[in-house]
């Protein structure tokens, strides 16, 4: 059977984090699966699936290393592999507007409520740092059909002064 | 009539540039024929190309009728496809026979002109647009030993760089 790990790292973004983190994941013969690495702030964070032969423990210790010496934290699961597992989503939103607290909330607990299932959740703070502005794109399956949800996202932009517009995606198979 | 078996990447055949086909034989006939029923096996396929089935020549079919919110000239047999002008940019999603359970954005012409053979080696031109338009620059792209792949918007920032139109 399979050893499935989720690796979940942050720390004070510099150069050479992924070098040296998937390095000793592949000096414990890991394999790595899907992952998500990125700057978020000054951080940089990494979510990577990764399947090792050794003991959660063994790779606990090899990663301590060097993260003690990279000032990262991280964290380590077991859990399923589950990978060839992808769902298409068929509908983007994209929402943006100036930055005000509880958007996200607000807007995920709407488009939840219109049955949209989150696959990729995207957003940054733009703009001058005296007046922000929040961007975030949605990617996600509308479980209750594209209507409901474009009616969601109209009451949710009125209420919030935000500017928020979805499409569909329709994947072109070829 | 047969099915055919669909190369899969990495595949490296996936690679070679396709030859043009100069002679509209028997041969090329049941060949197109076989290339449709393995196209129909797939639902919700709106294209193949020859390369895909290990065949190098310059031979596509595009089929989006089944979609008809989207513009389209039905069912199209194109030999020697070659695109004469385009216009305009935009994203969207694409998926592929030979890529199986991955799909990404990709950056394409919103519309072109389309020259081509038919089956019988007769000259054809198309104005399309939109989703066709995109079908038909994949499908050409396999022709030239291209996936969708090499030309992937990254995730994260394609959405914020420009304006991602749905085709």
């Amino acid at each position: 059977m399979e050893n499935w790990l989720m690796l979940t790292l942050v720390g004070k973004d510099r150069a050479g984090i992924v070098a040296k983190i998937s390095q000793a994941l592949f000096d414990l013969n890991g394999n790595l699966g899907e992952t998500s690495m990125t700057r978020l702030g000054g951080n940089f964070t990494i979510m990577l699936m990764v399947c090792v032969p050794e003991k959660k423990s063994v790779v606990q210790k090899k990663l301590q290393t060097i993260c003690d010496e990279l000032e990262l934290f991280f964290h380590l699961d077991e859990i399923e592999g589950e990978l060839h597992q992808h769902i298409e989503p068929d509908v983007r939103i994209s929402i943006h507007g100036a930055d005000q607290a509880g958007i996200v909330a607000r807007a995920t607990g709407s488009l939840a409520e219109a049955g949209l299932n989150i696959l990729n959740l995207e957003s940054d703070v733009g703009g001058h740092p005296d007046s922000p502005v929040y961007v975030m794109h949605i990617e996600g399956v509308a479980g209750m059909g594209l209507v409901n949800l474009e009616k969601a996202l109209q009451k949710f932009s009125r209420e919030n002064d935000v500017v928020a517009r979805m499409a569909p995606i329709d994947t072109m198979v070829g | 009539m047969a099915l055919l078996d669909i190369l899969v990447y990495p595949d490296e055949r996936l690679k070679k540039i396709s030859q043009p086909v100069k002679e509209f034989s028997d041969n090329l006939k049941q060949f197109i024929l076989n290339l449709e029923e393995t196209f129909r096996s797939f639902p919700g396929c709106v294209g193949i190309a020859a390369p895909q089935v290990g065949r190098f020549e310059r031979v596509v079919l595009v089929d989006i009728s089944h979609k008809p919110q989207h513009e389209n000239h039905g069912f199209l047999i194109l030999v020697n496809p070659k695109i004469s002008s385009s216009a305009g940019s935009n994203v969207g999603r694409e998926g592929c026979l030979s890529v199986p359970d991955y799909t990404g954005k990709v950056e394409r012409s919103v519309s072109i002109t389309l020259e081509a053979l038919n089956e019988k080696g007769e000259k054809k031109v198309f104005q399309m647009k939109g989703y066709e338009a995109r079908a038909v620059q994949h499908e050409i792209d396999h022709l030239d030993g291209k996936l969708f792949l090499d030309r992937l918007v990254s995730r994260r920032n394609a959405l914020s760089k420009r304006i991602e139109l749905s085709t």
